[in-house]
């Protein structure tokens, strides 16, 4: 994975890219601030969300059983797979098994990670997307870099001139917006009738009775759910609620923290197969791909709390410079720097953990609390004694040492006045502050000379 | 009352202006302030760069140090924060300077006298780590001739995180260039602060534009 500071730097560079997203961020961030503001029991929403949550990954394995029980006393198929490859096989061979050549898909996160649709492209079969903004990244070829708005990083003339060159060749379009959606709508409807399979992810499976919810905008989730003959729905095990009733929780918690609507425009709950209605066949893949670690880690499991609605993203300072590729992976932001080092481990993403600046505005929206700075910061630690030794690592052990004894300390501060002149430029690494900082020199006298020179030590 | 002054390793060193400012409110105000030269660092450093083991020893040797007083007090709310986190059982007894004149002396109006425009930058640990929330703002606005105004976007990042401005550099500058514009935007002459870290990378990036705004800590206003 190619470090967060050098992934940043492309986006950093794009002037009128960092415009886009710190102007689509401020508007959702302040819509989202008005429609919680109105909510009284905000606070106990949040603390019943995290007690929830915290009790379904403390017996998370009864209720996956109590889960898969029900959704098969419903009349749903249930496949347990343990990584990608194995989710992937289990709806390729689903597909196949039905004649499939293209299915349709609901915007998923979950399929995002296990690239599923690469996995069914070299299958032979077509994944569609119908979330309208995966529609243009997936026809530009593109990857997202917002959970939820997934083309936050693309303007309406650039997909104007991509609709032009894909789904509308030879058409008349402007960049109006109503435009652009009808020319979406007309492509996509005739997807919907014509496949006889869909697949989507979903935001929450409820034990007790083996519900399935997926939580939407676009009426697309819906028409995947519900006209194609078959349904496979891949669900990452850590989203699993205990009841129905937990449900009116989350789906308060949800909207306002995510699109900042008060309420969801389109949520779809189904229930195993009902005759003559909707799909007759119905697959749920319950995906580990190295959750069971995280969930192994006391501190880090609060990550698979989450619930995807990315009110972390729209408030991250560093986001709002960097976008989401620099995540390099579909969990981009903070919530992506606290989970993908625990799912591909941290030796794999450890720039990941640093790429904060431990402010907590995250923290202080998160639905269901998760304590993303304590988990940044145990994940450092992680790091820390899984990458060997570094200068870095020489650098603190000296400086830990130096602090540890008042004598040395005084002798680095004056070592620190002397090697420091009226600097322009900082010494090795410290050099990248000088670059577009000034800094002062280090004053002629420490706080404690000035306290032993006017109170006699 | 024992009060313990903890200056901090980069007060100390850096910006020791701000802990002798106050030493002068708090002696003003008819405390007697003691400074343990054994202090050093927090722990702070090593603890937010995953040197967990070492950033633990540092805050032990903290706590050994400023036990015996009742209440210490420091021109950081970060430092402060570490503390309070790392050593639980101080966490009580250590106080961020604006907090500790506010909610601890009750005291709003320190007798200070300041005529300049001021814009104030809640830093983000001062904000959702220490929680001093708006005792900073009320100290301000007893201050003699001080004009404050607002700060737009203020409780957003200005980019320092530490190691971070190092680590991350690109997207710390591009975070202290909208804070800078922020701060620049208030016609302020001034831009104060509780942590003087924050307030090192502010003033890094105002003076290379060549704003002609100052930085300087709360404390120091209020021993004006």
């Amino acid at each position: 994975m190619t470090s967060f500071p050098d992934a940043a730097r492309v986006a950093l560079g794009d002037t009128q890219l960092r415009h886009n997203l710190r102007n689509a961020t401020a508007t959702i961030r302040d819509k989202r601030a008005r429609v919680v503001a109105e909510v009284p029991d905000w606070e106990e929403l949040r603390n019943a969300g995290q007690a929830i949550k915290a009790d379904v990954m403390q017996r998370l394995d009864e209720y996956l059983l109590q889960f898969e029980a029900s959704v098969q006393a419903a009349g749903g198929l249930v496949h347990w797979a343990r990584d990608a490859a194995e989710a992937n096989a289990i709806v390729l061979d689903v597909a196949r098994s039905h004649g499939a050549t293209e299915v349709v898909k609901v915007k998923s996160l979950t399929t995002d990670e296990i690239e599923l649709n690469d996995a069914l492209a070299a299958g032979g079969v077509h994944a569609i997307e119908t979330d309208f903004a995966e529609l243009i990244l997936q026809l530009d070829g593109d990857w997202s870099s917002h959970i939820l708005v997934p083309a936050i990083h693309r303007n309406r003339s650039e997909i104007r001139d991509l609709f032009l060159r894909t789904i509308a060749v030879g058409k008349d379009l402007s960049d109006d917006p109503h435009e652009l959606a009808e020319t979406a709508r007309v492509y996509l409807r005739e997807k919907f009738l014509n496949a006889k399979v869909g697949v989507s992810g979903a935001n929450f499976g409820v034990a007790e009775t083996g519900t399935v919810v997926v939580v939407e905008s676009e009426g697309n989730g819906r028409m995947c759910t519900t006209l194609p003959p078959v349904l496979v729905t891949v669900v990452g095990i850590e989203k699993l609620v205990p009841t129905f009733a937990d449900l009116e929780v989350f789906l308060q918690l949800l909207p306002r923290s995510s699109t900042g609507e008060r309420m969801n425009p389109y949520t779809s709950l189904w229930t195993g197969v009902a005759e003559g209605d909707g799909p007759q066949e119905f697959h749920v893949v319950l995906l580990d791909n190295g959750r069971t670690r995280v969930l192994a880690d006391r501190v880090g499991r609060q990550a698979l709390h989450c619930i995807r609605c990315s009110a972390c993203l729209n408030v991250c300072p560093v986001y709002s410079r960097t976008g989401g590729h620099a995540y390099g992976s579909v969990y981009p932001g903070p919530i992506g720097a606290i989970l993908t080092p625990q799912l591909v481990g941290v030796e794999n993403a450890k720039s990941l953990p640093y790429a904060s600046t431990l402010c907590g505005a995250c923290y202080e929206v998160c639905p269901v609390k998760i304590d993303i700075p304590a988990v940044l910061l145990h994940l450092r630690a992680e790091v820390v004694r899984k990458v060997g030794s570094t200068p870095e690592r020489v650098v603190m052990r000296g400086l830990a040492r130096v602090f540890g004894h008042a004598r040395l300390y005084q002798w680095a501060q004056r070592c620190a006045r002397v090697v420091q002149r009226p600097a322009r430029r900082l010494p090795g690494p410290l050099a990248t502050w000088t670059r577009t900082r000034d800094l002062k020199p280090v004053p002629k006298e420490t706080f404690r000379e000035w306290w032993s020179r006017e109170r006699g030590a | 009352m024992r009060v313990g002054l903890f200056v901090t390793c980069l007060g100390d060193t850096l910006f020791p202006e701000a802990p002798k400012a106050v030493v002068r409110v708090l002696e003003r105000l008819g405390h007697e302030v003691e400074f343990p030269s054994a202090q050093t660092c927090c722990g702070q450093l090593h603890q937010n760069s995953g040197y967990h083991d070492e950033a633990l020893a540092l805050a032990a040797r903290f706590e050994r140090i400023f036990e015996r007083f009742d209440a210490v007090v420091s021109p950081s709310s970060s430092c402060v924060g570490t503390i309070r986190e790392l050593r639980p059982a101080l966490a009580p007894r250590v106080f961020e300077f604006s907090e500790f004149l506010v909610s601890h002396l009750g005291v709003e109006d320190v007798g200070a006298s300041f005529p300049h425009r001021v814009t104030f930058h809640p830093t983000c640990h001062s904000l959702r780590v220490t929680k001093v929330g708006e005792g900073p703002l009320r100290l301000l606005r007893a201050v003699r001739g001080l004009d404050l105004v607002e700060l737009p976007e203020a409780g957003e990042c200005c980019g320092f995180g530490g190691t971070f401005a190092v680590k991350n550099a690109e997207t710390s500058t591009a975070m202290l260039a909208d804070k800078c514009q922020a701060v620049i935007s208030t016609g302020a002459e001034i831009c104060t602060a509780v942590d003087g870290s924050c307030l090192m990378q502010i003033a890094g990036g105002l003076s290379r534009r060549r704003s002609g705004i100052r930085t300087m800590h709360l404390a120091e206003i209020l021993a004006s």
